[in-house]
């Protein structure tokens, strides 16, 4: 109705515009709409129980990714298990103890700095920590100890913004019934941001799954499954998750369907983890 | 921080009237500093967590440093930054020079920045100020899909679909090259744009644009010339953040752009910084001149990377101040 009384060049820009903005967001769904149709498209033929289920066999020339699974649950618990409680520590750290300015600032410069470095540089790193000076090798623990660098940025983060949002009150009110600084958090404060650590728990997993060049150059290459027996085993297996056997069977065995059925999978995931921690923090902002 | 001051003084206060009384009960005694050593040792437990993230940058730049220092001193730091053959498998005069993937590296983010920030921002525009609200809440988590998406994916797409169609349309030998790396950074970086560029447009205070319509702008020109200019450090944040990502991907640009470390043009194969690391890390050998080069290289990308981290602390010191 306002269009109408104006100037033909402010009603020319009017519309440019207005179609620009449309055009941008529509180009951005598009992508992701073709992105995720086309993996679909050629990637669900080749998903089925076997495929879930069992390891690759040349001699029977079935297909399955089943190893590839199991590293990825592996890199997640390893990589979680570590990086949480280090990541909620430094968050409770930052927000319950610190009294030095610089300090925090140092931390959260830190912090920031983590998120920003690239994985390659990580896949570096990791090579040349966990791999060489501390002699793991190329194996999975190797590859779970450079994703706790990682993911802890992340963990902090969350962690810190949901500390943040726990009312000064319920601290004083515990101080004042006469508990100490630990009493405190580990009884009143803890309790009521259990959701933003759960929302900063999936984040990292998302970033765990998501991840692929620290593992190739950290974990190992193998799509077969490997023997977790005995601790030593458990300690030495080395192999591909779910991403890195994408690229080794898109890049090196050109094997274009199985890559495109992990990719559905990877998609599937995540779906699921946007989901998750879209719940979560809508929990968290209640 | 006043507040938390209070509080530490509240916390003094109550732990020396403990302090005080646990001398007058004996029976007590033991149990109450039980607890005050526990209350000491997760203090430190905590100090020692919050550190951690120092020390791993300190580690990280350390290791990178002292890894990276030998390649450089026995090629020479002019002959490796500004050389212009890589050739490192070459056994009787191998070439380390990385000037090739430097110029890959600016000119490979600089298009993903020219396609992907206009998208961007004006997806960025149209989700915090035009779009119903409910064509937003489809828009936003299609967005943040974007974001979660694993970089080999994007890879798979871009080899399958992309080289595919770039060498049919422009009639190449090889659809490998710069421009298809070009358009998967430029696809990767979207959602980072994109989110940013909206926290910081939604931020923009309601009056600002009241007062812009009150006074007879069309709500478009509002948009664009009150509240963009207004939310100016926070587009910018959200640009230097694209390009960090779009510097720093490195696997999805491995399955597309080729890796012949050319000096780059927009249809020839092209080895970016961090495709240099990756292509020859499986097999260059621990303690050789190529595997010391590899981390060299790294090195170089650190302090790229470190630059962007301090221009994005400039823009964003920038916004608070704003």
């Amino acid at each position: 109705m306002h269009t109408r009384q104006l100037s033909p060049s402010r009603r020319f820009y009017d519309i440019a515009v207005r179609a620009l903005l449309y055009v941008s967001s529509a180009v951005t769904v598009l992508l992701l709409v073709c992105i995720i149709g086309y993996i679909c498209y050629r990637g669900i033929p080749g998903i089925n129980w076997e495929f879930l289920t069992t390891e690759e066999s040349l001699l029977r020339g079935t297909m399955g990714i089943l190893p590839a699974i199991v590293h990825t649950l592996y890199v997640i618990l390893f990589s979680i298990i570590i990086a949480l409680p280090l990541g909620v520590g430094a968050a409770i750290y930052l927000t319950e103890y610190a009294h030095n300015r610089r300090l925090v600032t140092a931390i959260e410069y830190a912090t920031e700095t983590l998120a920003g470095i690239p994985s390659i540089i990580y896949a570096l790193v990791g090579a040349i920590i966990f791999s060489e000076a501390l002699k793991l090798g190329t194996t999975l623990i190797a590859g779970s100890l450079t994703l706790v660098i990682m993911t802890l940025p992340t963990i902090i983060r969350t962690t810190q913004e949901s500390l943040k949002t726990v009312p000064q009150s319920y601290r004083e009110g515990s101080l004042g019934l006469g508990s100490g600084k630990w009493r405190m958090i580990r009884t009143v404060v803890l309790p009521s941001s259990v959701d933003g650590i759960v929302t900063g728990c999936i984040l990292a997993i998302g970033r765990v799954v998501g991840e692929s060049a620290v593992l190739m150059y950290t974990a190992g290459l193998s799509t077969m499954m490997q023997d977790f027996s005995s601790i030593q085993n458990f300690m030495d297996a080395s192999g591909a998750t779910l991403t890195v056997a994408l690229y080794i069977y898109a890049k090196e065995r050109a094997d274009f369907a199985v890559a495109f059925s992990i990719a559905t999978i990877l998609l599937v995931l995540t779906v699921v983890i946007n989901l998750a921690a879209g719940y979560a923090g809508k929990k968290l902002k209640r | 921080m006043q507040m938390k001051d209070a509080m530490n003084l509240t916390a003094a206060g109550a732990g020396g009237r403990t302090a005080g009384k646990a001398q007058v009960v004996g029976k007590d005694t033991g149990r109450k500093n039980g607890r005050k050593a526990a209350e000491h040792i997760m203090q430190v437990v905590f100090l020692i967590c919050g550190l951690i993230a120092v020390g791993f940058v300190l580690l990280i730049s350390v290791y990178l440093i002292i890894s990276g220092i030998p390649a450089i001193r026995e090629v020479g730091l002019v002959n490796f930054l500004f050389g212009d053959t890589w050739d490192s498998y070459n056994k009787t005069d191998p070439q380390f020079g990385i000037l090739p993937m430097i110029l890959t590296s600016v000119y490979g983010t600089a298009g993903a920045i020219v396609i992907g920030v206009p998208i961007g921002f004006f997806t960025a525009v149209f989700l915090s100020k035009v779009a119903p609200p409910k064509l937003a809440a489809v828009v936003r988590p299609a967005v943040s899909l974007l974001a979660g998406i694993p970089s080999v994916v994007y890879g798979l797409v871009g080899m399958i679909v992309l080289v595919p169609w770039i060498r049919t349309t422009f009639n190449l030998p090889a659809g490998d090259s710069l421009f298809a790396a070009i358009i998967v950074l430029a696809v990767m970086i979207l959602p980072s744009i994109i989110s940013v560029s909206e926290t910081a447009l939604q931020a923009v205070p309601q009056e600002y644009e009241e007062a812009s319509l009150a006074l007879g702008a069309t709500e478009l020109e509002t948009y664009f010339r009150v509240s963009v200019p207004a939310a100016k450090s926070g587009i910018a944040a959200a640009v230097v953040l694209g390009i960090g990502r779009a510097i720093g991907e490195a696997m999805a640009i491995l399955m597309v752009a080729g890796n012949v470390a050319n000096m780059p043009s927009l249809f020839s194969s092209v080895r970016f910084l961090t495709t240099g690391i990756a292509i020859e890390m499986n097999y260059a050998s621990p303690g050789s001149l190529q595997r010391n080069a590899l981390y060299s290289i790294g090195l170089v990308l650190f302090l790229f990377i470190m630059l962007i981290n301090v221009l994005l602390n400039v823009v964003l010191k920038r916004e608070k101040e704003d």
